[in-house]
């Protein structure tokens, strides 16, 4: 199939995009990587009048750590998310969701921006998100506001985007001593949108798990953070029955959709397979360990 | 290797030799030409309104918009080419009985599957075709859909062919031996009910075609990505009324075919029509959302057999049921009933028990047709053959490798019948299981199996015999009156340097048949690989044959080939005795050169003489008139097909609270004969088996109640990746066939044929300690998780 005909514009600050957003009345996409939007368009199940190209935007790019803060640029390469020793060290739970994301060749020319603001349910990036507690920076004609993931996954591909409005970071606390980070997903194959995924982060007081953030991926029209299984963790140390009990939790925060190769039992079943296996991994972290001897 | 190579056995063999691809380079550098990669003269393109409902009749179809869209050339419906092109009807004389309702390139009337073609739009640019068939309006009435194996056959289901009644194709019922006796006397009965997903070739090339009509000459052309363009000659000229001597199919670089790229198409079809519509070339490629609804799919069966067996392991007898779903009709000119009948004649093919009754249905549903891809039938057959064996072994405490020793046909026992008819000439089972038990240290996996259980970790190690099909002779399909050639033909010819041409009818679409071929000429001539230059796919150039089906490059190109080089091989030493004054038995041809038999020695090159032969005949004397261009055709006349065998295994790690598999190796012993090239045997092996694990853990097309696809993209329907496949180790044992000189066999369907039977005995073998087991593939984790009593 070929994409319907579209114009082609590259834009070169931010001001740039949204005049020609604005000169097409919406009738268009901004372009980063492309990875989406490009199948997307030759499938024609989409077919704006426009692209507008964002990814030579330089207020786009970068990877710096300013007032307590590491900022991500939104046209920050899925590659960059396992080579930056920046994110390695500052928010080490996207450098381990990374190698999940697609294929080398796609991570080579996804943003992360991009897969934050279409947010695909099945998405690693999103989920990892929550999961850091991260913000996002957006901008608008109007200037620029601060979204939490939090309230920034509202459904479907569905999120807090304003027609017109670029994501132009991800702000994340960084990671500090005491912190724990584990993430793993069940997929079919390497490099498949996953059945089910889950990335935690958490914080480790002498031997127990004194906070924790758990956010699962392809059990909901949106990544989900995992509020009961928090709970039952929360102030404990991860012992079987702590786990087994985060486990049964999990059937009060997920709500798995039929699917044809998946029914909701077994992606719930699922879940707390991968659940119980993450929080026994956070467990082994040596911090845990040593707490337990 | 094994046995004497007879003749073949001189200096500079190439036979048997691991000769690299001549054509691999020109391939890796982007250098191929692909159909989708010619550009021909005023060439338009065609794109297709599909059907979105599985079963519908048509009301109404306005084209007036879309006709007089920017760049369109033409819109053309159902009844449009119904007037220039010759219906056909995918039924063949010795499946008697059998039923299906003609065809037409477009649908006309009604559509019995969601995304058959309706409407043709040609155009400039296949954007601007795509773009003019959005502005096409159908007027559908939907239908009551039968998209299920049993609906088909349900009291007052929807018929989908009412011009033939009932939805049922065919029905054969073979028997042998006395079955009932069988069973009320067995010790042991153990039985399954087996459901095979459909599943489909996925060639990286779609499928793509050329048709480029010219009104002057009455001529076509039609190049096309095809596996058999001869077969095509004779359809386009006899289903559009042209003379067969004026259709010329030409098949370029193939990218992989698998036996999908031999059955006729209806968007092929209309191809044809709308270049005679338009008097231009018209270009059509799938793309691959095109491809998944109207490529063929294949397997698709239930099949619920039992097995009879004495207490000491002896297999008594086999009865068996096969119900099969074709789709709407059955495919033209090969029929889809052909899987039907491998199933159930190749049902416990490596064992010799005589006692045997299996029935078959093959049932219409609205879905696109099934028809032969790649080990047609082997694998369905394989599978419920060798887990009903282990079932038994199971349950008698019999170890798998054991009860098959004690079930095989042995070495004593040849030639041998099977009870389903077939014929083996000489099969090698006990060597292949021996050599598999030793290459794959079947003891080792064993202890570590048990060691690892008691952790916790559930390994399963499955092991499953096999018999293919290879060398078909006009048995397959000539005698049911298809005009598909058993036979093919070979021209070979000495340059005027020296250098040699071979023009034969089997073809390349990776598979390396121009490289076996080169080998087994050069071989013949005794010239150097690299001075063999073979050309393959053009009906204007290449001698009429069969092409590639079944399994018949190696077995009958191979020996056409080498018959063919023999000839020529007469032809060049008559003319080198008549320069030398030499007795032309007393010749021969090495390293490029006449040489004297005996000694060895150079007596004159082979450019020396091409020279004179084509240059100075005149210092040549009288009665000599040099034949530098020779040519053979060769069907097979022996037995009517050559039977291959091998043994296989797959190592399995189920996690099993996720129902998720690793398969951690995979060995193959397999036994094609004569191997010409170890590397390419190989390769084939194990591309076979990548393709057989593909169905047991992950291809499926997936249909909803109402005949919709519903996985029909590469993101959805899920291919095996590099990442998921073991290492596949590989053996032989050569048995070649005493049918011809060359004594080689097939091989390109030996590794799909057992790998999944291998892979169910495997998980099996892992999960039976849980009181699990599992007889459906693929095998995913929500039916290992619903095998193993979770969710
Ligand atoms: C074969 C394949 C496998 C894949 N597997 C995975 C996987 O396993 N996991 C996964 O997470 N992803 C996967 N992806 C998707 C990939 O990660 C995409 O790169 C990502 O989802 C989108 O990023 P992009 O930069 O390519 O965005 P694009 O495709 O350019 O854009 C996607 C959408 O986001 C919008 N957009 C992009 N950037 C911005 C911005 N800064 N502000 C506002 N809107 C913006 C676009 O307008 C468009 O609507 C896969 C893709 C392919 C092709």
């Amino acid at each position: 199939m070929k994409a319907r005909a579209f114009e082609y514009v590259r834009a070169s600050s931010l001001q740039d995009a949204f005049e020609a957003f604005a000169r097409v009345s919406g009738d268009c996409c901004y372009l980063a990587g492309g990875q989406s939007l490009v199948p997307s368009l030759s499938l024609r199940l989409q077919a704006p009048a426009m692209l507008i190209d964002i990814s030579r935007i330089d207020e786009l790019r970068g990877i710096t750590l300013a007032d307590d803060m590491l900022r991500i640029g939104a046209l920050t390469r899925h590659a960059e998310m396992l080579t930056s020793p920046e994110i390695a060290r500052h928010a080490p739970l996207l450098q381990l969701a990374a190698p999940h994301v697609a294929h080398p060749a796609i991570r080579n020319r996804g943003t992360i921006g991009g897969a934050i603001a279409l947010a695909d349910p099945a998405a690693e990036f999103p989920a990892v998100t929550l999961a850091l507690d991260a913000e996002f920076e957006i901008a608008g004609p109007e200037g620029l506001r601060r979204v939490r993931a939090e309230g920034f996954f509202k459904g479907l591909y569905e999120t807090a985007l304003e027609p017109g409005e670029i994501l132009t970071a991800i702000r994340i606390p960084p990671f500090r001593a005491g912190d724990r980070a584990v993430f793993d997903e069940l997929a079919r194959r390497r490099g498949d949108y996953a059945i089910v995924g889950a990335g935690i982060q958490g914080r480790v007081a002498g031997d127990r798990i004194e906070s924790l953030r758990i956010a699962f991926l392809s059990v909901g029209p949106a990544p989900i953070r995992a509020r009961h299984a928090e709970a039952a963790v929360a102030g404990h140390a991860l012992s079987p029955a702590v786990i087994a009990g985060a486990q049964a939790a999990l059937e009060r925060d997920l709500d798995p959709a039929e699917d044809p190769q998946t029914s909701p039992a077994m992606r719930l079943h699922l879940a707390r397979v991968l659940l119980g296996r993450l929080l026994g991994r956070l467990g082994e972290h040596p911090a845990c360990k040593g707490a337990h001897a | 290797m094994t046995g004497s190579l007879g003749p073949l056995d001189r200096p500079n063999t190439y036979i048997g030799r691991s000769v690299s691809r001549p054509n691999a380079k020109r391939l890796l550098a982007g250098r191929g030409r692909y159909v989708t990669d010619l550009q021909l003269p005023r060439m338009l393109h065609a794109a297709f309104v599909r059907s979105p409902y599985a079963h519908a009749s048509i009301a109404s179809i306005d084209i007036s918009q879309a006709a007089s869209a920017p760049g369109v050339h033409l819109v053309a419906t159902g009844a449009d080419l119904a007037k220039l092109c010759k219906p056909w009807v995918g039924t063949l004389d010795h499946f008697s009985g059998m039923k299906s309702p003609p065809q037409q390139p477009l649908a006309v009337g009604k559509v019995v599957w969601a995304g058959q073609p309706i409407v043709a739009v040609v155009a400039d640019t296949r954007a601007q075709a795509e773009d003019a068939a959005e502005l096409v309006v159908v007027d559908f009435e939907e239908l009551e859909t039968v998209a299920d194996i049993d609906a088909a056959r349900a009291q007052g289901s929807p018929l989908i062919n009412p011009e033939i009644g009932g939805n049922v194709s065919f029905h054969l019922k073979v028997e042998s031996g006395s079955i009932d006796e069988a069973f009320r006397a067995a010790p042991a009965i153990v039985e399954s009910t087996y459901l095979f997903g459909r599943h489909t070739a996925v060639t990286l090339e779609p499928r793509a075609i050329i048709a480029d009509y010219d009104p002057s000459e009455e001529r076509l052309t039609v190049h096309h990505a095809t596996q058999t363009p001869y077969q095509f000659q004779d359809i386009y000229s006899r289903h559009y009324g042209l003379r067969e001597a004026r259709v010329r199919v030409v098949a370029p670089d193939i990218g992989g075919s698998f036996g999908m790229k031999l059955h006729v198409y209806h968007e092929d079809m209309a191809v044809v029509g709308l270049s005679i519509m338009t008097g231009r070339p018209v270009k059509f490629v799938a793309d691959r959302m095109e491809s998944f609804v109207s490529d063929i799919h294949a397997r698709d069966h239930r099949v619920s057999a039992r097995m009879a067996i004495d207490a000491d392991g002896t297999i008594r007898g086999m009865d068996v049921n096969d119900v099969t779903a074709i789709g709407a009709f059955s495919s033209y000119p090969r029929t889809s009933v052909v899987e039907g009948n491998q199933v159930i004649r190749l049902i416990g093919a490596p064992y010799r028990f005589r006692n045997y009754r299996a029935d078959l249905d093959v049932v219409f549903q609205n879905k696109v047709q099934t028809s032969q891809y790649r080990a047609v039938g082997h694998p369905i057959a394989c599978a419920v053959t060798e887990t009903l064996v282990d079932h038994a072994a199971r349950n008698l405490g019999l170890d798998p490798f054991e009860i098959r020793r004690r079930n095989i046909i042995t070495q004593d026992m040849y030639p041998y019948t099977s009870p389903t008819g077939y014929k083996f000439e000489r099969l090698s089972h006990e060597a292949c299981l021996e050599k598999l038990y030793a290459l794959m240290d079947y003891p080792r996996l064993r202890r570590e199996q048990a060691a690892l259980r008691e952790k916790g970790i559930y390994r399963g190690i499955g092991i499953a015999l096999f018999v293919e099909i290879t060398n078909p002779s006009p048995a397959f399909y000539g005698v049911g009156g298809a005009r598909i050639s058993a036979q093919d033909g070979a021209i070979v010819k000495i340059t005027p340097s020296g250098e040699v041409h071979c023009l034969i009818s089997v073809g390349e679409h990776g598979q390396g048949t121009e490289t076996i071929i080169g080998q087994i000429v050069a071989d013949q001539l005794g010239v150097d690989c690299e001075a063999v230059r073979v050309f393959t796919g053009d009906t204007d150039v290449t001698p009429h044959g069969g092409a590639n089906w079944a399994c018949r490059g190696a077995g009958i190109g191979g020996e056409t080939a080498l018959q063919a080089a023999r000839a020529l091989k007469r032809n060049v030493l008559a003319v080198a005795a008549a320069i030398l004054q030499a007795r032309s038995e007393t010749l021969d041809m090495r390293g490029g050169q006449v040489v004297d038999a005996e000694s060895g020695n150079a007596r004159i090159d082979l450019a020396e003489i091409a020279r004179i032969a084509y240059f100075r005949s005149d210092t040549l004397p009288h009665d000599v008139s040099p034949q530098l261009t020779a040519s053979h055709h060769f069907a097979p006349k022996g037995f009517p097909f050559a039977f291959t065998n091998g043994v296989q295994a797959c190592h399995v790690e189920v996690d099993v609270e996720t129902g998720f598999v690793e398969i951690k190796k995979f060995w193959v012993v397999e036994d094609c004969g004569r191997i010409i090239n170890p590397m390419l045997v190989e390769e084939q092996v194990r591309g076979g088996v990548v393709q057989g694990l593909g169905a047991a853990f992950f291809e499926e097309c997936l249909y909803s109640d109402n005949g919709q696809l519903q996985n029909g993209s590469l993101a959805d329907y899920l291919v095996p990746m590099a990442g998921e496949m073991p290492d596949i180790e590989i053996a032989h044992v050569e048995t070649p066939t005493r049918d011809t000189e060359l004594g080689a066999k097939g091989c390109g369907e030996a590794g799909t044929a057992a790998a999944s039977a291998a892979a169910m005995n495997a998980v099996n073998d892992a999960i039976s300690p849980l009181g699990a087991s599992i007889s459906q593939i693929p095998m995913t984790p929500q039916r290992l998780l619903r095998a193993l009593g979770h969710a």
